[in-house]
């Protein structure tokens, strides 16, 4: 089979990328490696969409940061998931830190980044929870969260309405380039788009020897449970230092809130564990912006990998040896941001060149996941009248019903484990994390997708969730 | 709307007493609001016997155990069940329930909330380590037991040593699984001492005190944990780490009354219990809701859950049928040694059973109950956290009483 475009690596950019290219007449290969998208640096970040503050000048992280701050929120309603603009505060608590202040302020007014300037008292009384040390704080109005996996599975799902296909469990091994370019022997395709995040140069050593360095870096998080109000309504920042941006607070588009990160050390890029010192450091940090963190809420932990390679910037260009083989590498902090405005950039620049595309007349849009929770009564009775299920409420913690399970199987790019449907429709995200409702949403999996329970997957590949049947073992 | 004396928020031990309770007391127009398919609640999972030996001087099941209360309630008419409905949002005594039929609302003179409790999870001890699968709460790994019939894991390392942690040691064990050994941070154990000889030491199941795991590891599935020993101050001791390969790793953490409803609709919470502060007749802070069973506090056994149930029962027939006498409120106050007491106030007009839980290991103490117009030792000898104690208090006694009564442990 010959495909126009290959993509390798379906984390955002992977995902946006595909979604992009989907509105023209383009025959469009998604290659991932896990059994689901949105796996890697995707499904586990601060999960926010930065206003452009920060970045250095003249770096691509900084061009594509501002451009992408102010497409999420039209992305977001084109693809029918949440998008919150919450706003953030940046604050200072020493007077070496209100002159780190002033510079990010003359950055956004250079840049043109919307800002307030409020002393610790005016801040304080919008977050309460604001530390008493805070002397000043940049309101960044255009700062907003979503949920980064929900972004690209929805993106995918969407590209897969209008032909884009997607392999999952799909491992790149090795790369020919001929006339075109020959994957695993078995797939050929005129233009590959590396963003395959970690792996980033493990892809382009297979062409070529790799003109960067791809280094893991690990952040830690603390995930809150939500409560009656939430601990804190904007982005929290501290004055970014030489460690880099600090460790927030970050309301989440749910409700909850998110403690972290550490100070991202490299690791090996499968080590996705928690750690005492990493989780002491986030403990330790946060004291100096937030106060009373209320712990005995705490529901979760969980570390995130991100691509940082040795050039400090993003690498997003065709490669400047072999033709058709375009480099998206490097997409850290603030990537999942500058994620929609690369698609865009390298489809309009980059790939739309090599084809006389046309745009597509007809292109379908993807329904949002039903949300119970968010329908009036009377559509509400009317869904349960169809479909009882979504009146059986599986997920007792975010009251999510059998339906909306059954709703995200059932999609392009579906959920095929349990952790596949809590990442699109949450069972298990609250505060008794699956307890009560895994067993459940393992039958209904098997069930829905015809398999036996012993097939059933927590996550990746060798995690299914029954070791044996009773006595088996006797 | 449809409209009841009494709504009754759960169909699992408490609530099913409860129901008993007001409908002998005179309330027979009962709503009772079940989320599972069945009633019984947890139960319906504990199929191991042990069940009523203080109720019914008899060891049942679980289920048989639930069974008993059913028979009682099932043929009384104005007892109405309602099943796979859960409950949404509670606001002024209407009740919003979803189920198979739609969401619909129902308001009542009073409502019981008798909802259970929910298993402290992995990421509220912050466990630390892998990503990996064969990280379970025992009640979960209980359910895809004895309600599917499987295994999760077949080499199995146990945190903490609650009841449900050693049930499973055993259930496991008979199953086919490996046992390894049982973790507990303290250094006594925090479950029934029938469970630990029961469980473990028939099985020959190590129990590891002062100990806890440090860390999981594994790629896709649990390969192994970090067993460390801890000092007197739970801090780890540096050289004890060792390592134990298992598939799989329980946790027995703790259980927490699943206040989740009660929280959104106001009523304040006991930071201690982590359930609602109720009076005498298990009323909250808010008039005409109360609350009884493992969504009060938790209880040690299925016994205690049903006479609370009852009496929860009985006072919210007395609140319906104006019933409850009007006097002043005390309050109980905790001082050293003791946990909670419930309920958290109560008035003198009456006697009172009080339960309470200390908070370390005693061995010969007294517990000192004092105030204006009262002081009252109770020797003990030997007590411990995870078995709830019980105080009654006579009308006569608590009568002279001003202000607020305190509970301590002289030692």
């Amino acid at each position: 089979m010959m495909y126009d475009i290959t993509i390798i690596g379906a984390g955002i950019t992977g995902t946006l990328l595909a979604h992009e290219l989907s509105k023209y007449h383009l025959n469009v290969l998604v290659l991932e490696k896990e059994n689901d998208v949105a796996m890697g640096a995707t499904g586990a970040n601060s999960a926010m969409i930065h206003s452009g503050h920060d970045p250095k000048p003249g770096t691509l992280k900084c061009k594509y940061n501002l451009l992408g701050n102010r497409m999420y929120p039209d992305l977001c309603k084109e693809l029918r998931v949440e998008y919150q603009p919450v706003g953030a505060f940046v604050v200072a608590v020493s007077e070496e830190e209100l002159e780190t202040l002033d510079k990010l302020i003359r950055q956004c007014d250079e840049r043109n980044v919307p800002y307030e300037i409020l002393d610790g008292e005016t801040a304080r009384k919008q977050e309460p929870h604001l530390s008493d040390e805070v002397l000043r704080a940049l309101s960044l109005p255009t700062t907003g969260i979503v949920m980064p996996f929900e972004v690209a599975i929805a993106a995918m799902e969407e590209a897969m309405l209008n032909g884009v296909e997607l392999r999952l469990g799909y491992e790149v091994k090795q790369i020919r380039k001929e006339a075109d370019f020959i994957i695993n022997d078995e797939i050929e395709t005129k233009v590959l788009v590396n963003c395959a995040g970690v792996h980033c140069d493990d892809i382009t050593d297979m062409l070529r020897e790799s003109p960067y360095h791809v280094e893991a870096r690990k952040g830690e998080y603390f995930v809150l449970d939500h409560l009656d109000g939430q601990f804190v309504s904007h982005v929290i920042y501290p004055v970014p230092s030489i460690k880099g941006k600090g460790v927030l607070a970050v309301p989440t588009t749910h409700g909850n809130v998110m403690l972290g990160p550490d100070s991202e050390v490299s690791v090996n890029v499968d080590d996705n564990s928690t750690t005492g010192a990493g989780l002491e450091y986030v403990r330790n940090e946060i004291t100096k912006t937030v106060k009373d963190i209320p712990y005995h809420r705490m529901i979760h932990t969980f570390a995130g990998l991100r691509p940082h390679i040795d050039l400090n910037d993003f690498y997003i260009q065709e490669d400047d040896q072999i033709e058709g083989f375009i480099h998206i590498a490097g997409i850290e902090s603030p990537g999942l941001t500058a994620a929609p405005a690369i698609a865009k950039d390298v489809t309009e620049q980059i790939i739309l060149p090599k084809f006389h595309a046309e745009r597509k007349e007809n292109y379908e849009r993807r329904k949002a996941f039903i949300d119970i929770s968010k329908m009036p009564i009377e559509e509400l009775n009317a869904l349960i009248r169809k479909d009882p299920d979504f009146g059986r409420i599986i997920c007792r913690c975010e009251k999510i019903s059998k339906g909306q399970i059954k709703d995200v199987i059932h999609r392009r790019c579906g959920a095929r484990t349990i952790k596949g449907v809590k990442r699109r429709c949450r069972p298990g995200m609250g505060r008794c994390q699956g307890g009560f409702c895994e067993p459940e949403v393992t039958a209904i999996l098997a069930e829905e997708l015809n398999l036996d329970i012993r097939d059933i997957l927590l996550d990746k590949d060798g995690s299914e969730v029954v070791a044996a049947a009773s006595k088996e073992e006797l | 709307m449809d409209r009841y004396d009494l709504i009754i928020i759960g169909a699992g031990s408490a609530g099913m007493a409860a129901a008993r309770g007001a409908y002998e007391a005179g309330i027979k127009d009962i709503l009772v609001i079940e989320r599972e398919k069945e009633y019984g609640g947890i139960l319906q999972q504990c199929i191991h016997n042990g069940f009523g030996l203080h109720t019914f001087n008899e060891e049942l099941s679980g289920p048989a155990y639930a069974e008993r209360y059913y028979e009682y309630l099932k043929d009384k008419d104005s007892i109405c069940f309602l099943y796979e409905s859960s409950v949404l949002k509670i606001e002024n005594h209407i009740v919003t329930v979803l189920s198979p039929q739609g969401e619909i609302e129902y308001e009542a003179k009073a409502v019981i909330f008798a909802a259970g409790c929910r298993e402290r999870p992995a990421g509220a001890i912050g466990l630390k380590g892998d990503r990996c699968e064969g990280i379970y709460t025992a009640g979960t790994a209980q359910k895809y037991l004895n309600k599917s019939g499987y295994l999760v894991g077949k080499k199995v390392f146990i945190l903490g040593s609650g009841d449900i942690g050693l049930i499973m040691a055993r259930r496991m064990t008979l199953e086919g699984a490996k046992v390894i050994g049982v973790a507990e941070l303290q250094p006594y154990s925090n479950g029934l001492a029938r469970n630990i000889k029961q469980c473990l030491e028939d099985f020959n199941i190590p129990l590891y005190l002062s100990h806890t795991v440090e860390a999981v590891k594994g790629t896709s599935r649990l390969e192994k944990i970090i067993l460390v020993e801890v000092d007197e101050k739970l801090q780890k001791i540096p050289g004890s780490e060792q390592e134990i390969p298992c598939d799989c790793l329980l946790l027995s953490v703790g259980l927490i009354p699943d206040n989740t409803l009660l929280e959104a609709c106001g009523v304040r919470i006991d930071p201690k219990t982590k359930g609602p502060i109720v009076d005498d007749t298990y009323m909250t802070s808010i008039e005409g809701i109360f609350a009884c069973g493992n969504a009060l506090h938790v209880h040690d056994l299925v016994d205690y859950v049903s006479i609370e149930g009852e009496k929860a029962g009985r006072a919210a027939a007395a609140y319906i049928l104006n019933e409850t006498e009007d006097a002043p409120l005390h309050l109980n106050k905790t001082v050293d040694g003791i946990s909670y007491v419930i309920p958290q106030s109560f008035r003198t007009n009456d006697d009172h059973e009080f339960m309470f839980r200390v908070n370390r290991v005693f061995k010969d103490s007294y517990i000192h109950i004092y105030g204006n117009g009262i002081d009252k030792k109770i020797k003990k000898t030997g007590i411990v956290p995870s078995e709830m104690q019980k105080v009654k208090l006579k009308k006569e006694e608590l009568q002279e009483l001003k202000g607020d009564l305190f509970w301590e442990v002289l030692s």
